[in-house]
């Protein structure tokens, strides 16, 4: 059996125990040892791909295998990772982990909760070990669907109307995607030879660049509006702000990076000429997201819209690196998803803690609460530094990768639009510095809020969880920028 | 030079040690143990620096006649083919001298922190930020490249940040936190940029590389230009931007006022001596670059500089608070430096490359007097519980010793021998007058304010009315007041150096002479202020409002600052906040999200249109079945 089934089955086994156990509390402590363990399989993951690595160093995909699934259309379950899918399962499998943790307090339904949670679960690493069209989508799909339940049942404010918005603006999304697929689907064989799905057989052939040209924005465009690309990221802010802590931790931590990672590895690999041809408009548009995003979150006053505005300037700039077709700016791209990954989910559990002590999230409710809550101000403090991009933390070196692998192309527009996606960091340091002094520092602003208690032990696990990774990354970036570069190879080949 | 690098390595590890031990554990220690471990690091920092620098003059630094730079590094992260970060260290005259300067003043500053910051309430997390304080600042002297400075670049303006906010209940503290931030953080986009620039077209990060004149940049022809300049005047131009952003040059010289909100040791230390100087460091590290590529935009710097130190002196003469009257006086001295650097040449003969020597000069002879200066306010505050001058005066009699090294930092700084002060700043104004008289005149007309300013402040505080106090005001115990001693020794001894044997801009020895046509009317001028100042302020008299009201217009501009505030403030919340924001934010709300919801509510209501033709109703089927059949007749017919 291939070892990375093993991220489909653990979940699906979890599920299966989460549906046979009765007490809330059992349900918890599987959650949090089976998250555990699928954390720990995602670092042995890690150990053998490296080894794997050192032996075969020419295979785009290592740990392939296929499984059958619709002869027909030649469909196969086709799995297999590269350095790059094996950084993204690590982030998702610490997602998952810190957000079982934040959930250990859920009350209502909880059974039903968490087995929407490993759905969505599964759909993530799902998409991540599958490298065929067709399976990508089918979990890519998966995901999807519990999105719209965990929110419009378990959400908070206006949840029926965020949930909607979202599904639907997501499924826009994989209509257009859907199209996409079809189309590379049917230029597959270079004009013989049977149809494929197999993205690793799609990249021997050429897909022909009148087909490119049709295909690539609308692959590029369904995996853009999960990735939060202007003008299709408002169901970001809304679906953000009303769905439960957990669930905007691995929305906004994983799943929009499903769609900056689809980018490259459908929409650009596949298809580099349709890059070449589009990436005039997207930049334009991508590096409207990551201005755009950031001055629209200088004024918001809820901290979900903050976060939910800086996540759209932050992923922006992933898909503006990507669009930057070197090698430099691709790998920056991809540290920037990890880190992002990583500084968001900690932004939106810290936000989940407070939100569930002083039960407002309005920062011009709040005041002075590094004085009753210093554990949760403190890691604040550290993800909001992170974020506007201080060394040391991952935000920093993902930024600067992007900023001078983006510097390289010669001519004035790519140097322009640089430039002006450089200057984000401003506005980030603005905003972030605005929600520290008015909600952690100055006078306390509610007296009831004196009583309040700060983190407990779970939550303090996940929080320490995400710093640690948000500070190895910072501090030795040389080894998740060596993975990502190494695979990147491939892909920079074709281009 | 081997035991060198790896002792300046350690002089990086510790600080970051104790930042980490003091910030984790912190909460479980008491004050003495936070204290002593801050100190202690900072002590042993300071020891292995005075061996760093001793041995790099006297022994490994100089090869035949020439101070040369050692440097060692490892790869941190790759970018591009020819682009990758090294983190390192770098040893050569100007960054020892630095060593020097920063571990003597940080140390000074941790022993009479313990005294300053006594039972106050986070005293861990005050030594905790000082230790990480002292680290990037270490690190961004050491730096071999323009890389990892520009890392801890940020580093040490996170640091400040932290340490101006440190009383962070009191919102006008976290105000000037953010403030400071965000004003250094816009000139650090510059820096950022100038980066890019000038790595794209330089191939390198390297130091080494970047001021070899002999090597291959110098002699490339890169003649790309953008809106009529070169690219590597935009390249110098951008990164002067960061860094007269750290060193407080108009007009981003608004934060350092507001940044007195910090404890008054953290002034010393920060604002004062170290990370505001680390704009004209980044100017000398750079400067056979400026030099050679670009010497117009060193002109350009020698006139802003000029502009700020007359600026800030004008202001610093109409504030009442005593630290920011140190503010503006610190500002004003920078830019004393960065004239110097502006009409300095390269090499070292004669007078041509005096102007680099007397920049870092002043620097190392600045650094002492003013953080003297203000440790010695901070140990007046100390004793009134206050900042400002109204509440002061007389205080000679209850502070003997503040009073003394007080007056000797206020001689200092105003260009009297045989204080140190006379020393450097004679030189930058011999290194104008060869240059440029008008920068001259400029810095002459500066020098004659500085001290009736400092004099002004000094009569303020010490002499004139004395004020009915509360508590009789007491001396500081000896953990504050040996600071205070140790940093008046050095104000007197340190212009005694022979600077120009160590530190010039091509690491030759250089020789200097006394140029009585310049330092004697300077001398004199700095009487003059002084003298004027005695007057107007030695006892209490009318005579300084009279003047102020016959200043009228500029007085009163000068005591707000010239409207500088007002007009951040201005774009900050109006334009940044309101218009472009605010827009952004109403945009996104109502015409593309409403561009959304309006899709939805068009296919919501069709479908409600369109939803009767799926009625389930038989008759209605069959009525539209026969009306098509006739209609397709009609049309099969005719």
């Amino acid at each position: 059996m291939n070892f990375l089934y093993l991220f489909v089955i653990l979940p699906l086994l979890m599920m299966c125990g989460v549906a046979v156990l009765k007490q809330a509390k059992q349900v918890k402590i599987l959650m949090l040892v089976g998250s555990g363990i699928i954390l720990l399989t995602s670092f042995v993951l890690l150990y053998l791909f490296l080894q794997a690595r050192a032996i075969d160093s020419v295979s785009p995909m290592l740990f392939r295998s296929d499984l059958m699934w619709y002869s027909a259309f030649n469909i196969k379950f086709s799995v297999g990772v590269d350095g790059i899918s094996v950084l993204m399962i690590i982030l998702s499998s610490i997602i998952v982990f810190t957000g079982s943790f934040i959930s250990y307090s859920m009350q209502e339904q909880v059974k039903e909760y968490f087995l929407w949670f490993l759905m969505l679960a599964i759909g993530v690493f799902g998409f991540f070990i599958t490298i065929d069209l067709f399976s990508m989508f089918f979990f890519y799909e998966i995901a999807l669907i519990p999105m719209y339940l965990l929110i419009g049942l378990w959400g908070t404010g206006r949840k029926e109307y965020s949930a909607m918005k979202l599904t639907l603006m997501l499924m826009g999304g994989s209509a257009f995607l859907l199209l996409g697929i079809l189309g590379i689907y049917f230029n597959s064989n270079g004009g013989n030879g049977n149809l494929t799905m197999n993205i690793l057989e799609i990249a021997k052939t050429h897909i022909p660049v009148e087909a490119q040209n049709i295909f690539f924005p609308l692959t590029f465009l369904g995996f853009g509006v999960l990735g939060a690309l202007f003008p299709f990221h408002t169901w970001s802010p809304d679906g953000h702000a009303s769905a439960p802590t957990a669930v905007s931790m691995l929305h906004a931590g994983v799943l929009m990076k499903l769609g900056g990672y689809g980018c490259f590895r459908v929409a650009i690999y596949l298809m580099p000429e349709g890059a070449e041809t589009y990436k005039i408009l997207f930049l334009v548009l991508t590096g409207i997201s990551v201005v755009y995003g950031a001055f629209g979150a200088v004024v918001q006053k809820d901290l979900k819209y903050i976060n939910a505005y800086s996540s759209v300037s932050h992923c922006g700039l992933v898909l503006f690196a990507l669009l930057m077709l070197n090698k430099t700016a691709m790998t920056g791209a991809v540290m920037q998803m990890l880190s992002h990954g990583l500084m968001t989910a900690l932004f939106f559990a810290l936000i989940g803690m407070i939100y569930g002590r002083t039960h407002t999230r309005l920062i011009t409710e709040m005041g002075g609460l590094m004085k009753i809550m210093p554990f949760i101000s403190v890691c604040w403090v550290i993800a909001g530094m992170a974020s506007l991009g201080l060394p040391g933390l991952s935000g920093f070196v993902s930024e600067m990768t992007i900023f001078v692998g983006s510097f390289q192309h010669p001519d004035i527009f790519h140097r322009v639009i640089t430039i002006l996606a450089c200057s984000s960091i401003v506005i980030t340091a603005v905003y972030i510095l605005r929600v520290v002094g008015k909600i952690l520092l100055g006078p306390v602003f509610d007296e009831h809020h004196l009583a309040l208690t700060d983190a407990t032990w779970y939550e303090k696990i996940a929080s320490v969880t995400l710093i640690i990774s948000i500070a190895f990354i910072g501090m030795a970036p040389f080894i998740s920028s060596n993975i990502i570069s190494d695979s990147l190879t491939s892909i920079i080949s074709r281009l | 030079m081997e035991p060198y690098i790896l002792i300046a390595l350690f002089i990086l590890i510790i600080p970051i040690f104790s930042f980490l031990l003091l910030g984790l554990l912190g909460s479980k220690m008491s004050h003495k143990t936070a204290g002593l471990i801050g100190t202690t690091g900072l002590f042993i920092v300071a020891l292995l620096s005075y061996i760093t620098a001793f041995h790099y003059f006297f022994s490994f630094g100089k090869v035949g006649e020439t101070y040369e730079k050692f440097s060692a590094s490892f790869q941190w992260l790759h970018l591009t083919d020819h682009l990758h970060i090294d983190l390192g260290v770098l040893l050569d005259p100007i960054s020892s001298m630095m060593l020097v300067v920063i571990s003597t003043v940080s140390l000074m500053v941790h022993i009479y922190s313990l005294g300053y910051m006594h039972g106050e309430k986070g005293f861990q997390r005050y030594y905790a930020f000082l230790s990480l304080f002292s680290f990037s600042m270490l690190g961004l002297v050491l730096a071999p490249n323009i890389f990892q400075m520009y890392i801890f670049w940020e580093l040490v303006g996170v640091s400040s940040y932290l340490l101006i906010g440190f009383y962070y209940t009191k919102p006008s503290a976290v105000a000037a936190s953010k403030k400071a931030f965000i004003v250094t953080r816009f000139a650090d986009l510059g820096f950022l940029v100038g980066i890019l620039i000038l790595s794209y077209f330089t191939k390198t990060f390297d130091f080494n590389e970047l001021t070899n004149v002999h090597g291959s940049i110098f002699h490339s022809h890169i003649t790309t230009t953008f809106m009529g300049f070169s690219v590597f005047s935009w390249a110098t131009l951008l990164i002067f931007m960061g860094g007269a952003g750290k060193s407080a040059m108009l007009p981003l010289h608004i934060w350092l006022p507001d940044a007195m909100e910090g404890p008054t040791p953290v002034s010393a230390l920060i604002h004062a001596a170290t990370m505001v100087v680390a704009g004209v460091y980044l100017v000398a590290r750079l400067f056979p670059f400026y030099y050679f590529m670009t010497p117009h935009v060193l002109t350009v710097i020698a006139y802003i500089g000029a502009a700020t130190s007359l600026f800030a002196a004008v202001v610093a003469c109409t504030q009442t608070d005593i630290k920011r009257v140190l503010a503006f006086s610190t500002i004003s001295q920078i830019a004393y430096m960065m004239v110097a650097l502006g009409v300095s040449r390269y090499g070292a003969d004669g007078e041509a490359g005096l102007g680099f020597m007397a920049s870092m000069f002043h620097l190392f002879t600045h650094a002492f007097f003013k953080a003297l200066l203000f440790l010695g306010a901070g140990a007046v505050i100390h004793a009134v519980h206050s900042n400002d001058m109204s509440d002061m005066g007389g205080l000679r009699k209850y502070l003997p010793i503040t009073h003394i090294t007080f007056l000797i930092a206020c001689l200092s700084i105003a260009g009297i021998p045989p204080f140190s002060g006379f020393f450097s700043k004679d030189e930058i104004l011999v290194a104008a007058f060869h240059k440029d008289i008008v920068l001259f005149a400029c810095q002459y007309l500066v020098a004659g304010l500085t001290a009736f300013y400092m004099f002004r402040l000094y009569y303020n505080i010490f002499w004139g009315k004395e004020n009915h106090y509360h508590h009789t005001p007491e001396e500081a115990g000896l953990n504050m007041t040996g600071p205070l001693m140790f940093l008046a020794l050095l104000t007197v001894v340190t212009g005694f150096i022979p600077f120009a044997r160590f530190v010039t801009s091509d690491g030759l020895k250089m020789e200097t002479e006394m140029v009585w046509i310049v330092a004697i009317p300077s001398v004199l001028v700095g009487v003059l202020g002084i003298v004027i100042a005695t007057i107007m302020y030695k006892k209490p008299t009318t005579i300084s409002d009279k003047v102020a009201t016959s200043m009228g217009g500029l007085y009163k501009a000068a005591s707000h600052k010239f409207y500088f505030d007002e007009l951040y403030m201005f774009v900050t919340k109006k334009i940044i906040f309101g218009l472009i924001s605010g827009s952004i934010a109403w945009f996104d709300r109502h015409v593309v999200d409403g561009f959304m919801n309006f899709q939805a509510y068009w296919s919501n209501g069709l479908s409600s249109k369109i939803k009767g033709l799926q009625s389930g109703r038989l008759q209605q089927y069959a009525w539209v079945f026969a009306a098509s059949v006739f209609v397709i007749a009609a049309l099969v017919i005719f």
